[in-house]
């Protein structure tokens, strides 16, 4: 809980520097666009959470991301495939990635890193091949399912971006997944002490294999938006380092890569971080070549100073229960 | 006794030290004389480490004097300590297992040639030391490829190398077999003759009684009294470091008649995957397993747990036969272990006291797939209860528990499964006198309920005093099943040994 208050102090401190510097960042517009972006973000960020608290990683997502929505256009523009059918196979990809991975990684004990990377490689040359690595578009049509990335609802005179309800029902029910569901205590357990949990009866395995395809499966998703907003798919671009981001909003979120810790809410915010820095980059006119720079110094700084207050925090603590005795 | 003792080598003065909450030390004296074994024996938190680190210059103390010689000395750091002669061998040995024994001896002070590290130096003198205490291996063999009790050899040894004249020893033994014990009571002696004064810390009192010139004793951070050589004896040392009688003898009970709860028929582990295992224990029977280091017992637990399934043979559990290939298989059936290593094995050690307590049951309690936090809470309650647990609240971190809290909340856990079998893998190692009392009572009390128990232990006193009958393994194979009445230091060790009786400790 503390951890999330402090991201979220990061965030508002970004906000108010940005809005300062240029009051565009607060128009309706740009906040629209930043929420949506930042739904995006958080779908990829929550799946990749569940792997960080095993203590594994997921490298893939970005290709994941390229490969599903490369996969969506062609299918519905190059195919004809149907709507709920190129959902459906879409969908169960992304599933099938998860569970090879999940497996390779519990069965034949590979390591997660390792198993992951080939998974960037080996999705994103799926992507190009299947496509002949020309780039796609919706155009005009399929309004109904670009509607899931691209609509909004009005809610009190503000229209917010479904991407944005989307995203908030699979933190709700990640987050009660992870907190009250045997599942969630057990990914925790294992996360800090894969024996103990192993010793105690879990079967360690199914858990792990199950964050893996939850995972695979958020990243497809993402990707199915990603696809339907950008709504021209180039297939060796689409998803690039998304992986990465998504990762760094899991541990600027509370994730410890040492797994077994972790909360959604702070993922969440941990990707708006991302996203907010990356609006303001643009907003204040600072040269996008600069951007990755600006991105890694403000995380690291962010880091450090989590770091350095929770021991300051831990000292004074010590400090007032000497003082007690 | 060889070396002239009388003069005083070490002595410690009214030395004090505070944690946040804890007074760990207060004006604790202590002496050593030159060529001394003296033991420092104590229960868990009584501050015999902490008295140790401060001698050895890891922590400093607040107040009070240490004298070395005579002359007061103050040691900031390991360094100023080892400058002074004052080597400490920590529990958990520090070796960098992938480097050779004579990289590990200099390891940090590496004689150079033309800036490079000169191996054929270091060799040369690590040779020599390791001769010295009679280790016989090439200082050219990589650490991981020797046996525990050969490590701790090395470690003494680049103890030596730094012309140490105190040497610290903080449990030496707790991972030794019988065998390299004799070896590390025979190089203590030599060391002693040498000159060479040795502090030795031991939860085994069998030990300190062969070993140790004098002992002293501590109690919450105080001096509980002292034992001249002649004056150590077992329930002496208990006494003052109790504070109380120690008087239990267990009611045996006879099962020869009763139907047998767990039958082991024919079972192979994969690390003796020759030797097949047969035997049976019958409900509220304590059986105990007596063996070398090594001896293959706590395979055989783990075999029956289904950690490292077996390869052949099956158990038969209440009259359900299963090869368990996972531990949720054997739990299911009924039985329950409590692992050697409690921090690797037994407890999430970041997690709440709460959360380690209702790990194998918040299946079983589930509410379709959520956690049912009433049933948590309550079970967790009992065994807190039903067990001592000594902790601020169910929500404490189970590493801020000492040793032997931490041992009763890995034993809590499987209370509320109900087990018809518990398997207990040196269920005392480690834990103090107080805490090992109760675990005691918990297997008698669990017994008297009807549950079976098999324990493993290493601590001939705890085989002798616990066990209703006990299986002797040496090297894989069951070499014997001692009944009560034939249950003798001597009859146990022969087996242990497979037959070939050796000088055993008495």
């Amino acid at each position: 809980m503390k951890k999330t208050l402090g991201i979220f102090g990061l965030l508002a401190v970004i906000c108010a520097f940005t809005a300062i510097a240029n009051p565009n960042f607060m128009t309706a517009y740009n906040i629209q666009n930043t929420v949506r972006w930042t739904a995006l973000y958080g779908i990829l960020s929550i799946g990749v959470a569940f792997v960080i608290m095993t203590g594994g990683i997921d490298l893939s997502i970005g290709s994941v991301v390229g490969l599903i929505g490369s996969m969506l256009a062609w299918m519905l523009t190059v195919k004809g495939v149907s709507v709920p059918l190129a959902v459906f196979i879409i969908l169960l990809t992304s599933l099938a990635i998860g569970l090879a991975h999940g497996l390779l990684i519990t069965k034949l004990r590979l390591q997660p890193f390792v198993v992951t990377l080939c998974g960037l490689l080996l999705y994103r040359g799926l992507a190009r091949l299947l496509t002949d690595d020309q780039n796609l578009g919706f155009g005009a049509d399929f309004e109904g399912l670009r509607t899931l990335a691209t609509g909004s609802f009005t809610v009190a005179g503000f229209a917010i971006p479904v991407p944005f309800f989307l995203m908030a029902a699979l933190a709700i029910v990640a987050g009660i997944v992870l907190n009250y569901s045997v599942y969630g205590r057990y990914l925790l357990a294992l996360g800090r002490n894969e024996s103990a949990a192993r010793y105690s009866g879990i079967n360690t395995d199914r858990i792990v294999i199950l964050a893996y395809v939850m995972c695979s499966l958020l990243a497809g998703f993402g990707g199915m938006l990603f696809a339907l907003d950008v709504n021209s798919v180039q297939p060796s671009g689409l998803g690039e380092f998304f992986e990465l981001y998504a990762i760094a909003a899991a541990v600027l979120g509370g994730c410890s890569l040492r797994g077994g810790e972790g909360s959604i809410l702070g993922v969440i915010i941990g990707a708006a971080v991302m996203r907010v820095l990356y609006n303001s980059i643009n907003i204040l006119r600072i040269p996008t070549h600069m951007e990755f720079a600006i991105i890694g110094t403000v995380i690291l700084a962010g880091v450090i100073v989590d770091e350095l207050l929770k021991r300051w925090v831990e000292k004074r603590r010590a400090a007032a229960r000497a003082a007690a005795q | 006794m060889t070396a002239a003792h009388g003069t005083t080598l070490l002595e410690v003065r009214d030395l004090s030290k505070q944690f946040p909450g804890v007074l760990a030390l207060q004006h604790v004296n202590l002496t050593l004389a030159t060529g001394e074994v003296l033991a420092v024996i104590g229960e868990n938190g009584a501050g015999k480490s902490t008295l140790m680190k401060i001698l050895a210059g890891v922590q400093t103390a607040d107040s009070g004097a240490i004298l070395l010689n005579g002359a007061p000395v103050n040691f900031a750091r390991v360094k100023d300590a080892l400058a002074a002669g004052i080597a400490l061998i920590h529990q958990e040995l520090n070796l960098a297992d992938n480097l050779d024994v004579g990289a590990n001896i200099f390891l940090g002070r590496e004689p150079r040639r033309y800036g490079f590290i000169d191996k054929r130096a270091i060799h040369r003198a690590a040779q020599k030391l390791v001769d010295s205490i009679g280790l016989d291996v090439s200082t050219r063999t990589l650490v991981n490829r020797l046996p525990i009790g050969h490590q701790q050899m090395v470690e003494i040894a680049k103890a030596l190398s730094v012309d140490a004249r105190i040497l610290i020893m903080d449990e030496p033994t707790s991972s030794l077999s019988q065998r390299e014990t004799e070896h590390l009571y025979a190089v203590i002696r030599d060391l002693k003759a040498r000159g060479v004064s040795i502090i030795y810390i031991s939860h085994r009192l069998g030990e300190v009684k062969e070993i140790a010139d004098r002992v002293t004793v501590l109690r919450d951070g105080k001096n509980a009294g002292e034992l001249a050589k002649e004056e150590i004896h077992h329930d002496a040392m208990v006494r003052l470091m109790v504070g109380r009688e120690m008087t239990r003898k267990r009611l045996r009970v006879q099962h020869g008649g009763a139907q047998p709860i767990l039958e082991v028929r024919g079972l192979a582990t994969p690390a003796y995957s020759k030797h097949t295992i047969d035997f049976t224990i019958a409900p509220g029977e304590i059986v105990g397993m007596a063996g070398l280091v090594g001896a293959g017992r706590t395979e055989i637990l783990e075999a029956l747990f289904g950690v490292t399934p077996a390869l052949r043979g099956a158990i038969c559990i209440g009259g359900h036969t299963l090869r368990p290939r996972t531990p949720r298989e054997a739990i299911d059936a009924g039985l329950a272990l409590v692992p050697e290593d409690r921090k690797q094995h037994g407890l999430v050690l970041e997690m709440a006291v709460r959360e380690n307590i209702s790990l194998p049951s918040v299946r079983r309690d589930q509410h379709r797939g959520f956690l049912n936090r009433r049933a948590e809470s309550a079970i967790c309650g009992g065994a807190i209860a039903q067990m001592n647990i000594k902790t601020p609240s169910p929500r404490q971190i189970a590493m801020l528990l000492s040793g032997g809290n931490q041992q009763k909340v890995v034993l809590g856990k499987w209370l509320a499964m109900k087990p018809k079998v518990l398997l207990l893998d040196e269920p005392t190692r480690g834990i103090d006198v107080g805490a090992k009392r109760e675990v005691y009572g918990l297997m008698e009390e669990l017994a008297s309920q009807g549950v079976a128990i098999l324990f493993v232990s290493s601590e001939m006193e705890e085989i002798l005093t616990m066990s209703d009958r006990v299986l002797v393994v040496h090297e894989g194979a069951l070499a014997g099943i001692l009944p009560y009445n034939e249950l003798t230091e001597e009859t146990v060790m022969h087996l242990a040994t497979g037959g070939h009786r050796q000088a055993a400790a008495v």
